[in-house]
């Protein structure tokens, strides 16, 4: 085994290469067809086997999971990159095929313009949302176009948990889907109505009843300030990159309740997937790993995520498009021409890809661990009350009451944060203010070294610890959209009150006992 | 010994940033001794075409992981990779796979 000292000695000699798919040979599925990609460790297609095998990909991984049913509103986040734009694309195809096998929801496209958190100049972002409404408008569906800065007016209902009734059985969809190809072959006069939201016609394709494209007035020139400001105050690259992500997601998840979308399609490849789940671990994102890599993603409640594309290899799309003529435009990103060590994204990013080019089996391996990953709920207790939400990223609270490792991190790192310590005499064993863990404790009553406490405590103490640790690198929290630290605010104000009352609820298990709990 | 060859070099999916911006490229590469296959191209491509950041472009003697080479529009991992002999008229396309999603 490796011993310390240890030479290994000459390099391993020199293996013949494998034998390569040529030319000469045959499509490996017709075995008749000239093959123009390799798929996998030399699975050579033709063009029309891999077309085939591509929209068969993405049929299947939504028929698997059966989770969007007839008729639903479904939001499909454009980024303008090749893999988003490939799936609006399968959308659009999927949705114009004969009746059997037709796709058959309600689709809409949502647009999120970055150019301020890039540092694009107006007239870049201008000359790119031209190009974009070309495509839109090629396409067809509903559009919305937003620019980040509308972060600053978001509600700060947007970072709520909203409960939905459950959608019930797998019965309940294959019955969904019976009744609603019934009703498509009602007969043509006094025909009912679908009672479901976003009816459909079902004479034209995609049955969108008015095309409602909605598009705000342009940013004004102090939000735009505004936005780069937050974004220039962010200290690391990585910081920034999950910054813009979660803004990103509150953003399309407003859009989406507003125009009552229940679903939104990201468009998420096999390798960014499996790029994001060990960026995730190297985050302190490890609890949440099957939420952010996983083909649905429930976390707000309402709107539910999904990811129809995360078998596609980013090989596969860049290929389709290239082969099929799928339109994409290209947009600089926050790290655009970053060098290989500016974020943790890249790093790892460049450590699978390089992984991938010796071992081709990486991100295939890695996506399958994804794939088992289980949401198990916190504690087992699937009765009982949710429990608290990260205010950014909105899953359930990783981080225990005092007691655990990460909270006494926390409550340290705080402390070291704080401003001039309390008086001797009034700090027996803990520290006042010792807001850094779970708020069980209280802070202390009534005493008024508490109040000087500065807000950023409040919004920390209710992050989970992925996001506390990106929060380190935000030296100031005034930047941030107000809707965050309204949020923030309004929980931790309710979190006292109830602290306040739970001394005076007789607990039910005291009733035999005197006095209060 | 290699006669001069007129190539059409194409660049996609971020990749032309590190080019001016400029996705298509006629090229004429000069008669010399080796053959001209894509190892040689890219070593051209080094030091006549690429403006900035080479270690974004050109790992070693082959292109950085995440970047994809289209040879006639066909996979070039059936053709040989680097070791492609190129032919007049060949359109050679780089596309890169690490931008956007």
């Amino acid at each position: 085994m490796c011993q310390e000292g240890e030479d290994y000695g000459a390099p391993a000699p020199e293996m013949p290469p494998p034998p390569r798919a040529g030319r000469e040979l045959k499509c490996v599925k017709c075995k008749e067809g000239l093959p123009v990609v390799v798929i996998r460790a030399g699975d050579a297609f033709c063009r029309d086997c891999f077309k085939a095998f591509y929209v068969h990909k993405f049929r299947a991984v939504l028929g698997k999971n059966r989770l969007i049913f007839p008729g639903e509103k479904v939001l499909l986040a454009w980024s303008g990159g090749p893999s988003s734009s490939s799936m609006i694309w399968q959308v659009l195809e999927g949705l114009s095929r004969d009746s059997a096998k037709r796709l058959r929801f309600v689709p809409g496209i949502v647009y999120v313009d970055e150019g301020a958190a890039c540092g694009q100049s107006p007239e870049d972002r201008a000359r790119t949302l031209a190009e974009m409404k070309l495509i839109l408008q090629t396409v067809g569906f509903p559009w919305h176009i937003v620019a980040l800065e509308e972060v600053f007016s978001l509600p700060p209902s947007v970072l709520r948990y909203l409960a939905q009734e459950p959608s019930g059985t797998k019965g309940a969809y294959k019955a969904a889907v019976d009744s609603f190809l019934q009703q498509q072959h009602a007969p043509a006069e006094g025909e009912e109505q679908l009672s479901q939201p976003g009816s459909q016609d079902p004479q034209s394709p995609a049955g969108l009843p008015t095309a409602a494209q909605t598009e705000a007035q342009p940013p004004t020139a102090a939000q735009t300030e505004a936005l780069s400001r937050l974004f220039d105050s962010v200290k690391t690259l990585t910081a920034k990159e999950e910054l813009l992500q979660t803004l990103r997601t509150h953003l399309i998840l407003h859009v989406a309740r507003t125009h009552g979308y229940s679903k939104v399609m990201t468009g998420d490849s096999c390798t960014r997937l499996a790029i994001k789940l060990m960026t995730s671990l190297a985050l302190g994102r490890g609890a949440f790993l099957a939420w952010d890599t996983g083909f649905s993603d429930e976390r707000h409640g309402d709107v539910v995520v999904v990811r129809p594309m995360r078998e596609h290899t980013l090989k596969e799309v860049a290929f389709y498009n290239r082969l099929f003529a799928v339109p994409s435009v290209f947009t600089p990103a926050v790290d655009t021409k970053a060098p290989e060590k500016s974020s943790i994204h890249r790093l790892m990013e460049a450590f699978m890809l390089r992984l991938q080019a010796q071992f081709p089996s990486t991100v295939s391996t890695v996506y399958r661990t994804s794939e088992k990953l289980v949401k198990a709920p916190r504690d087992g207790s699937a009765g009982g009350p949710p429990g608290p939400r990260c205010l950014l990223c909105m899953c359930a609270l990783d981080i225990d009451t005092a007691d655990s490792a990460t909270a006494f991190g926390a409550q340290t790192s705080h402390l070291s944060h704080m401003q001039p310590p309390t008086p001797p005499a009034e700090a027996p064993t803990t520290p006042c203010c010792s807001a850094g863990a779970g708020r069980a404790q209280g802070c202390c009553r009534g005493a008024e070294p508490c109040r000087r406490e500065d807000p950023r405590a409040h919004v920390i103490e209710q992050l989970c610890y992925g996001c506390r640790v990106n929060m380190k690198d935000l030296p100031s929290l005034d930047p941030l959209p107000p809707y965050i630290l309204t949020e923030a605010q309004f929980r931790s104000q309710r979190a006292s009150v109830l602290q306040e009352m739970q001394e005076y609820l007789i607990d039910s298990d005291d009733e035999a006992q005197t006095g209060e709990s | 010994m290699a006669a001069p060859l007129s190539v059409e070099v194409e660049f996609g999916g971020g990749a032309e940033l590190l080019f001016d911006g400029v996705k298509k490229h006629q090229v004429t590469l000069p008669g010399q001794e080796e053959p001209w296959d894509i190892r040689n191209l890219l070593v051209w491509i080094k030091k006549n075409l690429l403006k900035e950041r080479p270690e974004l472009f050109i790992q070693g003697d082959s292109v950085r992981p995440g970047i994809l080479v289209l040879i006639n529009d066909a996979d070039w991992e059936l053709l040989g990779e680097l070791d492609y002999q190129l032919q007049d008229q060949d359109s050679v396309l780089f596309i890169s796979t690490l931008h956007g999603g």
